[in-house]
């Protein structure tokens, strides 16, 4: 059974959430916001901390691309 | 200190022809082979070494002496040498471009007779090593022997191996009982038993350079007085790739270049060149150089350490980067985990399930520290442009937030590999809460007067705690309860610990009980089902 969470998780905002992650790095030229978002992956895996999960959205990012 | 050498000799069986059968044959008189022969010897074995040299290794090679490669010589009688003589250091400091991105302290536990880590260049600690040997009449160390053929019945293996060597009187042959390969990543033992060697190349080059530094030179605000362990990744002195500065006796300093995949190979062995780099990387030309060399990186091992009634051991069982330490150690730490076993079964006291555990308890810990040294590996030369961007990720945030330091990987250093999973482990019947489980070390501590680790002696010990010494057919060590050591090993009165002659914990109990040891002593020298 998948542990990552894969139903909307923002409840009615998910709108505003993309709009401050755009925000976020809107300032940045293209090789700082590459490090930002480098940054942020490391950031955010360790809050997540359990492998299963950071595996499973590591197999999913594969999947869905053109 | 002048280095011994090893002459070539022409023996009386070479020139009768009558090859005599000896016991055990070591190839390669490096630390592995030289560590194997000096524990064999001290267990009544007499034992030949050959070497294709006469004399020691160029240039220092390994530097980093790990805490139990040091209790390992301390039972061979050089440990304490090489502890005073070797540079102890605990701090490490990781740059990063002009910054430090973050300090790490070995905090050595105190109240052990050995330090975490020294660091001492490997023909020093030859030297010792080949001195011991020399002094030991049950070892006879040849030099210019140098092995091209092997040999042995794969139907009626007591027949022994043949040796065909090479020696400046030509070709002849030895026999043996048994025969080790401690001769080094080439390994020709390796290469006749006709085994493969598999792994990872690293593209990268290294340059290694060991220079003296002139009197008060003070390498980029380094105090040669405190020694520390300095890793850079992207310094403004060697843009793009990392370097490491480690300290080694004698006023000598190892520093080792990252060179990249393009490297000029042969442009980079100019010394003149060499010297540019450590001068603009020191920030002055005080020092002299005193040693150079160009590396590439291999992870690798071979697909078995034992095949019949020859060894592999060290470089040529299994091969790693330098970052961590774990070439040389590990390779002593075989040696450590064989030269019982192999004594126990010449002497009739083991099984030889003993020695297919020697390959199976070491190849755990080879392939534990191949992990953990390609991960090292990769860390320092990323192979993608994401891959780089993650690492300066991850030093960008060390410097400010604790979570991105462990992510920072300029090498772990040289533990031993636990073997809970070993046959030779009794597991646990009884309930605990601390100390080391079996096949685990067993840790050292003061004890009366001196210490835990030392009156072990290299053989098998029950460790008992708070009573009285049990007749149990082993050699008894009694501590107090009220003792560090009894904390170490999370012990109350009647606890008790069999130990193994290589200090691993075979057994444990709360309670003595005859048949209990007896059966763990059983099983723990390959005889698992008396």
């Amino acid at each position: 059974m998948s542990k990552l969470t894969l139903t909307p998780n923002f409840g009615r905002e998910a709108d505003a959430f993309y709009a401050e992650l755009i925000a976020a790095q809107a300032s940045l030229n293209d090789e700082q916001a590459a490090d930002w978002l480098a940054r942020l992956t490391l950031i955010l895996c360790n809050h997540i901390g359990d492998r299963d999960v950071l595996r499973e959205a590591f197999a999913l990012a594969h999947q869905h691309h053109d | 200190m002048d280095l011994p050498r090893y002459p070539y000799h022409q023996t009386l069986e070479q020139r009768s022809g009558q090859p005599q059968r000896r016991p055990v044959v070591i190839v390669g008189a490096g630390p592995v082979g030289l560590t194997l022969a000096l524990d064999l010897a001290k267990r009544d074995v007499p034992v030949v070494v050959i070497d294709d040299s006469d004399r020691i290794g160029e240039g220092s090679r390994a530097v980093c002496w790990a805490k139990k490669t040091l209790e390992v010589f301390d039972r061979l009688g050089v440990g304490e040498a090489v502890a005073r003589e070797g540079v102890r250091w605990q701090r490490g400091r990781v740059f990063h471009g002009e910054r430090e991105a973050y300090a790490f302290d070995l905090l050595p536990e105190s109240h052990h007779k050995m330090p975490a880590m020294v660091n001492l260049q490997q023909d020093q600690v030859e030297a010792r090593l080949v001195r011991a040997a020399q002094l030991d009449p049950r070892i006879e160390l040849r030099g210019r022997h140098e092995l091209i053929g092997l040999e042995q019945d794969a139907e009626d293996p007591s027949q022994g191996v043949t040796l065909t060597v090479r020696t400046p009187d030509g070709l002849f042959d030895m026999r043996a009982d048994w025969v080790v390969g401690c001769d080094g990543a080439r390994s020709p033992t390796r290469t006749l038993l006709g085994l493969s060697f598999t792994g990872q190349v690293f593209e990268d080059r290294f340059l290694i350079a060991d220079v003296r530094l002139g009197a008060g030179v003070r390498p980029r605000g380094l105090d040669p007085a405190r020694p520390e362990r300095w890793f850079w990744f992207d310094p403004p002195f060697h843009r793009g790739q990392s370097v490491l500065l480690h300290a080694q006796a004698d006023g000598l300093w190892r520093i080792d270049f990252q060179l990249g995949r393009d490297a000029d190979v042969e442009a980079e062995r100019d010394a003149e060149r060499i010297k540019a780099r450590v001068a603009q990387m020191l920030g002055t030309d005080g020092f002299e150089l005193a040693w150079s060399s160009i590396y590439q990186f291999c992870c690798r091992r071979a697909s078995a350490f034992r095949v019949g009634r020859v060894l592999l051991a060290g470089d040529a069982a299994h091969q790693v980067s330098p970052f961590g330490a774990r070439g040389a150690n590990s390779g002593v730490q075989d040696a450590d985990n064989l030269g019982w076993k192999l004594a126990a079964v010449m002497k009739g006291e083991g099984g030889e399930a003993l020695l297919d555990s020697y390959e199976a308890e070491r190849i755990e810990a080879a392939d534990d520290n191949i992990g953990h040294s390609t991960r090292a590996t990769d860390f320092i030369s990323p192979k993608s442009a994401l891959s780089r961007r993650l690492r300066k990720a991850a030093l960008d945030l060390a410097a400010h937030t604790e979570f991105a330091k462990p992510l920072v990987n300029s090498g772990r250093l040289s533990m031993p590999t636990d073997v809970p999973g070993s046959v030779l482990n009794t597991p646990d019947a009884d309930v605990w809460t601390g100390g080391p489980a079996p096949g685990c070390p067993a840790p050292d501590a003061p004890l009366d007067g001196g210490w835990l680790g030392e009156q072990l002696r290299g053989r098998f010990t029950l460790l008992a705690f708070g009573m009285a010494a049990p007749d149990a057919g082993v050699e008894v060590l009694s501590a107090p309860c009220d003792s560090l050591a009894a904390q170490r090993y999370g012990a109350a009165p009647g606890s008790l610990y069999l130990i193994r002659s290589d200090a691993v914990v075979a057994a444990r109990w709360r309670a003595f009980d005859a048949g209990a040891v007896r059966a763990a002593l059983a099983r723990a020298h390959g005889r698992p089902h008396e």
